[in-house]
Parts: structure tokens; C-alpha cells; sequence
């Protein structure tokens, strides 16, 4: 009886001690690896397809470094940081802040890219349909552009449900995973960055 | 100290009865992983039965040369129908549905991780099988051409292009499998989040279910797998609505592009859809022979295994396609490769049951039919991998053959398995033993009648897909003995509908645990309640009922 007893303990103490990950961080762990194995796609895609366009627009033709664009969405895996930081101190003013700029530096590279892509389709006379080089690029760089926007869309509702007083403190783990997918984001920015306008680019 | 015993004290069951309208209500509106992992089975069972008569037509038209139960084009429908149903609306679901229903409970748990992702994926599932069949009705579009896709469930490029597909079957195809795609990453995300964060305490991963094991590998395998060809897809419609070049060869695009990224998806997809017949056996097959699983962590390796080596033998679905001979021998060596583990897992099984005390139930029947006609998929998939051997057989009904013991007399026969197993579980009501067996026999007599004759007519040289046949060829006698066997099959099926609509409407009630079982989902009620467990379990082994019916001799003490 005495063992019986001191199983009973050990399996009290077992179930106390008992951890497990938080389902939020595995769940978004593999959101991502899923995420990355897609664009990895599209980039295999690119680079099986660059020089093989029949007909121009060629890259070193028409592309342009958008170093501004790309130093303001880096800077933005900053920024949220801060953010971030600030509202683990409950430093709801600072937060706000580093958020909004956040949101800002975001929404300027994805302006940015919109005028690239004008000028390309208008000045350039490239369009998704006119070579392979125009068919990879815009579906690459168009399948990131669109993760800068479904951020977006959630940096800002962060911001806004903020805004309107809601406690977002409350939300430090949702928000932990929000800044998580941007990174994400700006971390595929560097990998299009390097196929696109450096691989891509013979000089 | 009583707090911490196990649970098994019997939740009450639901109380009163439910009006038409609260019940559906009650179904619809769940996010409950028991009601969603059965309407996950129910609808891939329906969509069986669909795509089984699909089946079931074009073995009628194929049972005498020169036959005419349906025209050319509406065969090459009924094939790509046949195929894309098996594989995204019967395969995927039941990944989905039987992980759904039975991880949680196998790991002591309320429910997933995330219940409302939960019954989100099982209705985009559902929208985009329905998408695919609506083409049907609208795959015309305003050029009139086109019903449902008949491209094939591989939908080759360029023949999927818009100078080659017109009307709108194609989009329905990609948009259809895109969608219900979404569905299986997100039921794929779950499962992980749930074996990882959901185990109740003393649930370690040594100590996990087989089953739960395979499951989780299962999913890793989704989330890397389908991408690639969610990708392809995107890619697609792209070409087709925007005029992009990704497989126009008109502009330099490739359609052997198409192949490869269907392909990077395509082979582990078959690993996705056998896991759930793994998973099963690894269960059923230790309870009728009274041990347990034979080499667990060799089983445990062996999944593993499986799990990566199969991410990269895609390109022996393309030996006729005239790849480099370095990129032949890479792919029919990995294609090897990936035979050992599953060796492994074949011998593991046999010796599970060698020397164990057999009950032959209807479910350790549909096992052992398993191990035998999966043995026979497995070699005829050893000499397909032999890239000269290919050459002669690629795209004949010996493939077809092979496939089909690989899918139905491994994935289908397993499935009944574990419906015989689990039913009494999820249902509460008792399966008849003496129709099982009628069933079991039936099938089994008429699957191998359809497709053992099918290896002879490929070697003879009979390709797939074709609509018709000229006598004299040596082909007519086994195409005649295979659709018979059909015949076999549906009556084996009706057994088994029978069987359940007979169980579920005044079956024997099932007790707690009819089979004298080890693992955690056969220690609450049945069927359980929407909580499960009324107070979560502790587990000291890896057969934590085993230790509970034997106080005196618990599997802790030797774990």
C-alpha cells in the first residue's frame, strides 16, 4: 500500500510540473514553415525562368534598386520591436507610437512598390503577360506584397482597437505573434531582395 | 489523493431530445473536434460512394471492346472525377477527420488547439469539394465548351491552358482543390499544435500513441507538401486569367515546370494518404493480438523516416519525361530508399501478430487483407521505380493496378478497419460481426478480382485512360474478370452500409471499451462526451489502461 502511495505522489507531482509549449508559438511556428515552403515556390520559379524570356523587357533593362523601400520595411523588424518592448512595460504612449511607425515604414514600401510597378507597366510596357521575366516577378514579388498587406491590415487593427481604448496589454501574446508573421515578412523581403534584384541582375 | 486517479468515473450523457432545426444548428455551429471529425468521415464516405460509381461506369464501359456506355469526353470526366474525389475529397478528409476525432482523446484532451481553425477547415473543405462539383453545372461558362475538368487529377500542363481547356472546367479544378488545400494546412496546423501543447500530464512524446505519432508526422507532411502545389495552382490561374507565361510554351514557359511542382506535392501526398492506414494498423492490429506494437521505436523511426525521405522522390512520376540519367538514378535510388522504411513497418505489424493471441474480428480481418495487398503494392512499386522497367509500363494499367493496391488495398482496407474498431467508440452502438465478415470476404474477393487481372492487362501493353479497346489484343479476358469484380465490391459496400444504418438505428449499445483496449480514448464513455474527460488523465506508460485493468502488474514498472 505504502507504494501505491508513493505512486500517487510522484503522479501528483508529475501533474504539476507538467509543461507543455504555448499552442499560439506552435501554431505560428509552423504557419510560417508552411508560409515558407510557398514562397520558396514561386522563388524556384523565378530562378529556373531568369535570362529564359524570349522577348524584352529584360531585368537589367528596367529594374531599379528600391534600397529605400527595403531599408524602411527592415527597419520596420525595429520598430516592433520597440513596440513590442514597450508594451510588455505597459508603456501604453511609447507603444502606440513605434506601432504607428511601424505601420508607416510598412505602408511606405508597399507604396513604393506601387510605383515601381507603374512605372514599369506604363513606362516599361511590362506587364504579368509580356515574358517569363514579367510572369515571375510580378507573382513573386506580388505574393509578398500581398503578406505586406494582410500585415498591414492587422498591424492596423491593432492600432486601431488601441486607439479606441481597448486594453491591448491584455493581448501581449497575440501581439507577440503578429510581430512574429512581420518578421517574417521583411525576412522573405530579404530572400526576393537577393533573387530579384541582385541574382537577377548581371553586372 | 483520489483527485489524481484516473477518470473513470461515466460523464453523464447528453440529456433530452433535440428538436430538427437545434440539431442541425447543433452540427453547424460546433466547433467540437468529435462533431467535426465525423462530419470530416461522413462527407469523405459520401464522396466515396460518388466517386465509386464513377469508378463503377468506367469499368462497364471498359468490360467489352468497343464499348459504348458513355461517350469519349464524358470518360475523360468521369476519370479526372474519379481521381481528384479519391484523393482530395476522400483521402484528405479522412487524414482530417480521423485525426480530428481521435488525437484529442489518444492524448487525454478536451479538444484541439484550436477548435474554431478547426471548423473553419472542415467547411472551406467542404465549399471547395463543392466547388469542384458545381463545375458540372457551370464549367460550360459563356463559351459552352467544357463541363466538369477532364484533364486528369494531375492536370498536366499545357493542356490545362486556356488555348487547350476552354469553358471554366479548369478553374473549377484548380480553384476547387486550392480551396479545400487551405482547409487541410489548417487542420495540419491544429493537430500539430494539439500533439504538441494538448497531451494531459504524463502524456510524453515516448509514451504517445502510435497513432498519434503517425498523425503528427502525417501533418508535417501536409504543411511542406501541399504548398508546392497550392503554388502551382496559384500559377495556373494566373495563366489562365492574366495571360501569365508559367506554362504557356508559346513563350518560352515549361510544362515540365507543372510536373515537378504537381510532383513535389503529388508522392508525399500518397505518403499523406497512407498515413491514416499506418496509424490505424499500429492500433488495431496490438489489441486483437494481446501485445503491444512490436519495435515501437523502430515504428516511431520508420514513420520519421518516411517523413523526410519521401519529400524527395517526386521525379519517378516523370522517368518517361527525359530527365538526365543522373536525375533517373538520384530518383529510382531515393524511390528505393523510402521502401526500407516501410519494410519496416510491414515486418513490425507481422510481428506484432506473430506469436500473439489472434481474436478475428472483422477489423483485424481488414488488417491482415492490409499486409498482404499493401505487400503486393509495395513490390510492383519497387519495379516501378526501376527506371527502365518504367519505361515500358508508364502510363499503362499496371500503374493503375499498382496504385490502386497501394490506395484501396491499403488506405480503403485499413479505413474499414478502423471503422470496426472505433465505431462502437464515436457511435455508441455496436457493428454486426457476421455482416462485417460478408463484407470483409466481398471485398476482398472483388477488389482483388478488379485489380490483380488489371497488372496483366498493363503488361500487356493497355494504356490508362484510354475510353475503348479493339478486340484481339489479349486484353478483353482480364478487363471482363476486373469489372466483375466490381460487382463483388458494391455488394461488399452494401454490406457495410447496411451494417452501419442497421447499428446506428437499433444496434446492440456498445459498452466503454468492447475490444479490451490500452489506450485513453476507450477510457471515458461511449460515445464521449462533449468535454471527453471529466477530469484529465495522468499517464505513467504508453498503455495507460493496460496499467489501469492490472494494478499489480503495470506497464510503468518495465517502461
Amino acid at each position: 500500500m505504502a507504494h501505491g502511495h508513493l505512486v500517487a505522489e510522484n503522479a501528483l507531482v508529475m501533474e504539476r510540473q507538467w509543461k507543455l509549449p504555448d499552442r499560439g508559438t506552435v501554431g505560428i511556428i509552423f504557419l510560417i514553415v508552411t508560409e515558407s515552403v510557398l514562397f520558396s515556390m514561386f522563388v524556384i520559379a523565378y530562378l529556373i525562368y531568369l535570362n529564359k524570356s524570349l522577348v524584352g523587357p529584360y531585368p537589367k533593362d528596367v529594374l531599379e534598386l528600391p534600397i529605400l523601400a527595403s531599408i524602411c520595411l527592415l527597419s520596420s523588424s525595429g520598430t516592433i520591436v520597440f513596440a513590442e518592448h514597450a508594451l510588455k512595460h505597459n508603456r501604453l504612449g511609447p507603444f502606440k507610437l513605434w506601432w504607428a511607425l511601424t505601420i508607416l515604414l510598412g505602408a511606405y514600401f508597399l507604396w513604393a512598390t506601387g510605383v515601381e510597378w507603374r512605372k514599369l507597366i506604363y513606362d516599361d510596357h511590362l506587364t504579368i503577360s509580356t515574358n517569363l521575366f514579367g510572369t515571375t516577378f510580378y507573382s513573386l514579388v506580388g505574393l509578398h506584397a500581398s503578406h505586406v498587406i494582410v500585415g498591414l491590415v492587422f498591424l492596423t487593427m491593432v492600432l486601431v482597437v488601441t486607439l479606441l481604448g481597448f486594453p491591448i496589454q491584455t493581448q501581449l501574446r497575440r501581439v507577440l505573434f503578429l510581430s512574429w508573421y512581420w518578421h517574417f515578412v521583411d525576412a522573405v523581403w530579404v530572400i526576393v531582395f537577393t533573387v530579384v534584384y541582385i541574382i537577377g541582375l548581371p553586372r | 489523493m483520489a483527485t489524481i486517479d484516473y477518470p473513470l468515473q461515466r460523464p453523464k450523457a447528453e440529456p433530452g431530445e433535440f428538436s430538427f432545426s437545434e440539431t442541425v444548428y447543433k452540427w453547424v455551429a460546433t466547433v467540437d473536434h468529435k462533431r467535426l471529425g465525423l462530419m470530416y468521415i461522413a462527407s469523405a464516405l459520401i464522396f466515396f460512394v460518388v466517386a465509386g460509381l464513377m469508378a463503377t461506369v468506367m469499368r462497364l464501359q471498359l468490360m467489352f471492346p468497343n464499348g459504348h456506355v458513355v461517350a469519349p469526353d464524358t470518360f475523360n470526366r468521369l476519370f479526372t472525377m474519379h481521381g481528384t474525389s479519391m484523393v482530395f475529397l476522400v483521402g484528405m478528409p479522412l487524414v482530417a477527420g480521423l485525426s480530428n476525432y481521435l488525437v484529442p482523446l489518444m492524448i487525454g484532451a478536451r479538444d484541439m488547439a484550436f477548435p474554431r481553425l478547426n471548423a473553419f477547415g472542415f467547411w472551406i473543405f467542404l465549399l471547395g469539394g463543392l466547388l469542384l462539383y458545381y463545375s458540372y453545372l457551370g464549367g460550360g461558362g459563356l463559351s459552352g465548351d467544357g463541363s466538369a475538368p477532364d484533364v486528369g487529377w494531375f492536370a498536366y500542363a499545357p493542356l490545362t491552358e486556356r488555348s487547350f481547356s476552354r469553358g471554366h472546367s479548369s478553374d473549377y479544378w484548380a480553384l476547387g482543390i486550392l480551396v479545400s488545400g487551405f482547409g487541410s494546412i489548417a487542420s495540419a496546423i491544429n493537430v500539430i499544435a494539439t500533439t504538441f501543447c494538448m497531451r494531459c500530464p504524463g502524456m510524453t512524446l515516448k509514451r504517445m500513441p502510435m497513432f498519434v505519432w503517425v498523425m503528427l508526422i502525417d501533418s508535417w507532411l501536409i504543411l511542406v507538401a501541399l504548398p508546392p502545389l497550392s503554388a502551382a495552382q496559384v500559377m495556373l490561374l494566373l495563366d489562365r486569367y492574366l495571360g501569365a507565361n508559367f506554362f504557356n510554351t508559346q513563350n518560352g514557359g515549361s510544362a515540365v515546370l507543372w510536373q515537378h511542382y504537381f510532383w513535389i506535392f503529388g508522392h508525399p501526398e500518397v505518403y499523406i494518404l497512407i498515413f491514416p492506414a499506418f496509424a490505424i494498423l499500429s492500433e488495431v492490429i496490438p489489441i486483437f493480438s494481446r501485445k503491444p506494437l512490436f519495435g515501437r521505436p523502430a515504428m516511431v523511426a520508420a514513420v520519421v523516416a518516411i517523413g523526410f525521405i519521401s519529400l524527395g522522390v517526386w521525379a519517378h512520376h516523370m522517368f518517361a519525361v527525359g530527365m538526365t540519367s543522373w536525375s533517373n538514378t538520384f530518383f529510382a535510388a531515393s524511390s528505393m530508399l523510402v521502401g526500407i522504411p516501410t519494410g519496416i513497418k510491414i515486418f513490425n505489424w507481422t510481428a506484432t501478430m506473430y506469436g500473439g493471441r489472434l481474436r478475428f474480428s472483422t477489423a483485424l480481418l481488414f488488417c491482415c487483407g492490409f499486409l498482404f495487398q499493401f505487400l503486393v503494392a509495395g513490390l510492383t512499386g519497387i519495379m516501378l521505380a526501376v527506371a527502365p522497367f518504367d519505361w515500358q509500363l508508364h502510363d499503362s494499367y499496371f500503374v493503375v493496378a499498382h496504385f490502386h493496391f497501394t490506395l484501396v488495398g491499403g488506405l480503403v482496407f485499413a479505413l474499414f478497419a478502423g471503422i470496426y474498431y472505433w465505431f462502437p467508440k464515436a457511435i455508441g452502438k455496436m457493428l454486426d460481426e457476421k455482416l462485417g465478415k460478408w463484407h470483409f470476404w466481398l471485398f476482398t474477393i472483388g477488389f482483388n478480382m478488379t485489380f490483380i487481372p488489371l497488372h496483366w492487362a498493363g503488361m500487356l501493353g493497355m494504356p490508362r485512360r484510354i475510353y475503348t479497346y479493339a478486340p484481339g489484343r489479349g486484353w478483353e479476358l482480364w478487363n471482363f474478370i476486373a469489372t466483375v469484380g466490381v460487382f463483388f465490391q458494391i455488394a461488399g459496400v452494401l454490406f457495410f452500409v447496411w451494417n452501419v444504418l442497421r447499428a446506428a438505428l437499433r444496434g446492440k449499445p456498445a459498452p466503454d471499451d468492447p475490444w479490451d483496449a490500452w489506450t485513453l480514448e476507450w477510457a471515458t464513455s461511449s460515445p464521449p462526451p462533449e468535454y471527453n474527460f471529466e477530469k484529465l488523465p495522468v499517464v505513467r506508460s504508453s498503455r495507460p489502461l493496460w496499467d489501469l485493468k492490472h494494478p499489480q502488474d503495470p506497464d510503468w514498472k518495465w517502461e
